[in-house]
């Protein structure tokens, strides 16, 4: 008898409602913040969402942690940078808007060399066999001035080009039409990264990852699975990085540093790696402590760092997971119980962060901003360095408060964990 | 040109026999405990800025035996309040505890001794060439055989602590065995604490003796374990011995590529070829081995990966 598949596909409502939400969450947001701040921290929230979404094809999709993705983040960038020289010369015929389609091949070809090279292994070898190659592409941008511009870098004007639809003012002059230009991609590339979690290839990937050994006995070849799911990934960093060098119009050998390598990958663990949207949050807030924050304070990959180490140590699942786990105490309607603990939680810890806060600052200001003299203003607030005061003060704030916290982290984590039980107890015994 | 090529291998050695000193340490840790310490390169980094400060107190050579000390304190706090605690969630998370950690460690060195290298100098006891290799006509600093005669000092008790002690022999068991080696009674999560904390105490010795040889500045800790990386692969996972070879060859290959001037152009002119500036391969032709020695190691692994993907050394092919 010949068997048939019988499949019922309704529409899936719910998700055409959260893609046109973000849609229109990406068409209002300039008109809801019009400084040129908030669009430059927009625009470049946008670039870091494709990328760390990228990223997440390897980390969360296929179970390979890279620390060199950055590699074809910067191809794309030089590729796209050269391109738009060349159109500016009129010695390309090709639209400005499309680039990133450039960056993007220039992606996937690199990532069809050099996937071929660090796919060959997995797991730990994986890892610091990306972090070599990525260091190899650093060295040899310094190397070959030519095409890298050295230290100076390569500039181009995305100006240059025939403007968008022939209307003259469409040139992606103002930023705003950059952020434009960097939404629709930022979202065509989501639509896309998402359908691709979809395909057989997507799904094959998610085996790979869980259980390589038994992919290879069903008949996969785990290596090229692999290698396929690192081409496509390189397409969409090359994308990223040609909107990179669309929005700043300049392009150095520091796009290919450990650093961007490094942040992406704490943009897509700091959100999540088990859900599709968790990259999207890590890419958010990566992108405010990195713009915003580094406004205020020259320590703040110090904070980062912490802030990612904590994650690492107290929240695996990243953001996302905090969040979804939270939405289910709020669907079984236990959530009122946490509401003190949280409060006490989040009061007490505010405090042993205020005086590790202090205490950074003032260290930071004594050995970094020597010329300034001896006294700093943290929060408004005069304080003088060369006095024992402030560092007495500093920690004091911080021992104190973190004995209080500690005391309520304790009190959070026993309900917190009765109400798990609860939660777990119940769908046990109502299976659906 | 015969003592020129005599002092480079010497160079190289030493070079390699210090990649060896953070490779071993690392090793240790990963063969053991499955974590790969990103933060290794940070100990060594923190090694030689505790060095800096210590010999500005103490002078240098209690800094030498200073360092490690505290090197192992940190390396066993982090195991046992740090990654002791990340380990339920599997390899990836302590993996990246111990990027996060470097991170910071990074930072945290900023914030206390700037951002420019310090003056981390050699003792003025070891100060200059070695006499009777002068007298040869060889010019090597005495320093550079202060620091490879470290590095073998440093082997040897390994080994001897390994193979002829009895802790070394429960370490070796938990390596393979660890639920059999904890079933006979031993703690294993202590003996776990104590290898991390080994293990950092080497990286920390080798940051001791590296941080003057080289220079002591916040990018150190980023240069070095790129290349340590490129070690254990090249010498194979896990394998001590092949983690040996690989970090002399890569040592000798940076040292004798720094020295050259050799190009691609003066092996075509050797064969009769003539280029003219404007053909395709020229800007890769022209560069000089001086130029490319950065990339040595990395084309190496490149090598590597294609002819004999698990390492020279290398056992196990996952």
């Amino acid at each position: 008898m010949e068997l048939r598949e019988i499949r019922f596909r309704p529409l899936n409502f719910g998700r055409w409602v959260v893609w046109g939400l973000t849609a229109l969450l990406f068409a209002l947001l300039p008109l809801a913040f019009q400084k040129g701040f908030a669009l430059t921290l927009m625009s470049q929230m946008g670039i870091m969402i494709i990328f760390a979404l990228s990223y997440n094809m390897l980390l969360g999709q296929s179970g390979m942690l890279s620390f060199g993705h950055a590699v074809y983040f910067g191809l794309g960038a030089f590729f796209a940078i050269h391109a738009m020289n060349w159109i500016a010369a009129g010695r390309l015929g090709w639209p400005v808007s499309l680039l990133p389609l450039i960056g993007g091949a220039a992606g996937a070809f690199f990532g069809v060399i050099f996937g071929y090279l660090t796919t060959r292994r997995a797991g730990t070898p994986f890892a610091m066999i990306t972090l070599g190659i990525g260091e190899m592409m650093y060295a040899a941008s310094l190397m070959f001035p030519g095409f890298f511009g050295g230290e100076g870098g390569i500039t181009a004007n995305r100006t240059a080009g025939p403007p968008l639809l022939g209307i003259p003012a469409l040139n992606f002059g103002p930023q705003v039409q950059v952020y434009a230009l960097i939404a629709v991609w930022c979202f065509g590339c989501m639509v896309t990264m998402f359908a691709l979690t979809q395909t057989p290839l997507g799904r094959i990937a998610n085996a790979v990852r869980d259980n390589p050994e038994r992919a290879e006995f069903i008949g996969y070849n785990t290596q090229r699975v692999r290698w396929l799911m690192l081409i496509l990934s390189s397409f969409f960093a090359g994308t990223a990085g040609a909107l990179t060098a669309i929005n700043f119009e300049i392009v150095g050998s520091e796009f290919f540093h450990a650093a961007r390598s490094g942040g992406v990958l704490l943009a897509a663990f700091m959100g999540g790696v088990g859900f599709f949207f968790g990259p999207i949050l890590g890419a958010v807030v990566f992108t405010f402590f990195a713009v915003a924050l580094s406004e205020f304070t020259k320590a703040w990959q110090l904070y980062l760092g912490a802030f990612f180490v904590l994650l690492v140590m107290f929240a695996p699942g990243g953001l996302s997971s905090l969040l979804l786990m939270n939405l289910r105490v709020m669907k079984f309607r236990k959530f009122r119980r946490l509401r003190d603990p949280y409060i006490g939680l989040i009061l007490t810890s505010q405090v042993p962060a205020l005086g590790s806060v202090l205490l950074i600052e003032l260290t930071y200001h004594i050995t970094l901003d020597t010329g300034q003299g001896p006294v700093t203003r943290l929060f408004g607030i005069p304080m003088d360095t060369s006095t024992p005061g402030p560092w007495v003060l500093a920690a004091f704030v911080l021992l104190s408060g973190m004995i209080a916290f500690l005391y309520y982290r304790r009190r959070f984590a026993e309900c917190w964990d009765e109400i798990q039980v609860e939660i777990e107890d119940w769908i046990r015994d109502n299976p659906t | 040109m015969y003592d020129a090529t005599l002092s480079q291998a010497l160079y190289g050695v030493s070079y390699g026999l210090l990649l060896f000193m953070l490779a071993a340490g690392l090793t240790l840790i990963f063969s053991m405990m499955g974590v790969l310490n990103f933060a290794h390169a940070s100990f060594y980094m923190l090694g030689a800025y505790f060095a800096y400060q210590l010999s500005l107190w103490l002078g240098f050579w209690p800094a030498l035996v200073a360092a490690p000390v505290l090197l192992f304190i940190i390396g066993a706090l982090v195991e046992r309040w740090g990654l002791r605690r990340v380990h339920k969630w599997g390899h990836v998370p302590e993996l990246l505890f111990t990027f996060g950690l470097s991170y910071i460690i990074v930072e945290l060195v900023q914030v206390i001794w700037g951002r420019a290298a310090v003056a981390y100098r050699v003792p003025d006891e070891l100060d200059g060439p070695v006499a009777w290799l002068q007298q040869m006509g060889i010019t090597f600093p005495q320093y550079r055989m202060f620091m490879m005669a470290v590095a073998i000092g440093m082997l040897a008790s390994i080994w001897l602590v390994l193979t002829r002690t009895r802790i070394g022999l429960v370490i070796q068991a938990a390596l393979t065995h660890p639920q059999q080696v904890e079933a006979l009674g031993h703690n294993v999560p202590q003996v776990f604490m104590l290898v991390f904390g080994g293990g950092s105490a080497l990286a920390g010795l080798a940051g001791v003796v590296g941080g003057n040889a080289f220079v002591t500045e916040p990018a150190m800790a980023g240069t070095v374990g790129a290349i340590v990386f490129v070690v254990i692969v090249v010498g194979g996972m896990g394998s001590l011995v092949g983690a040996f070879i690989a970090a002399l060859l890569i040592g000798l290959l940076e040292n004798f590529g720094k020295a050259s001037d050799f190009t691609g152009l003066k092996l075509l002119q050797a064969l009769g070829v003539e280029l003219t500036p404007d053909a395709a391969l020229y800007p890769v032709l022209k560069l000089t081995m001086s130029q490319v020695a950065p990339v040595l190691p990395y084309l190496l692994l490149v090598v590597i990966l294609i002819v004999r993907p698990k390492g020279l050394l290398g056992t196990r092919e996952d």
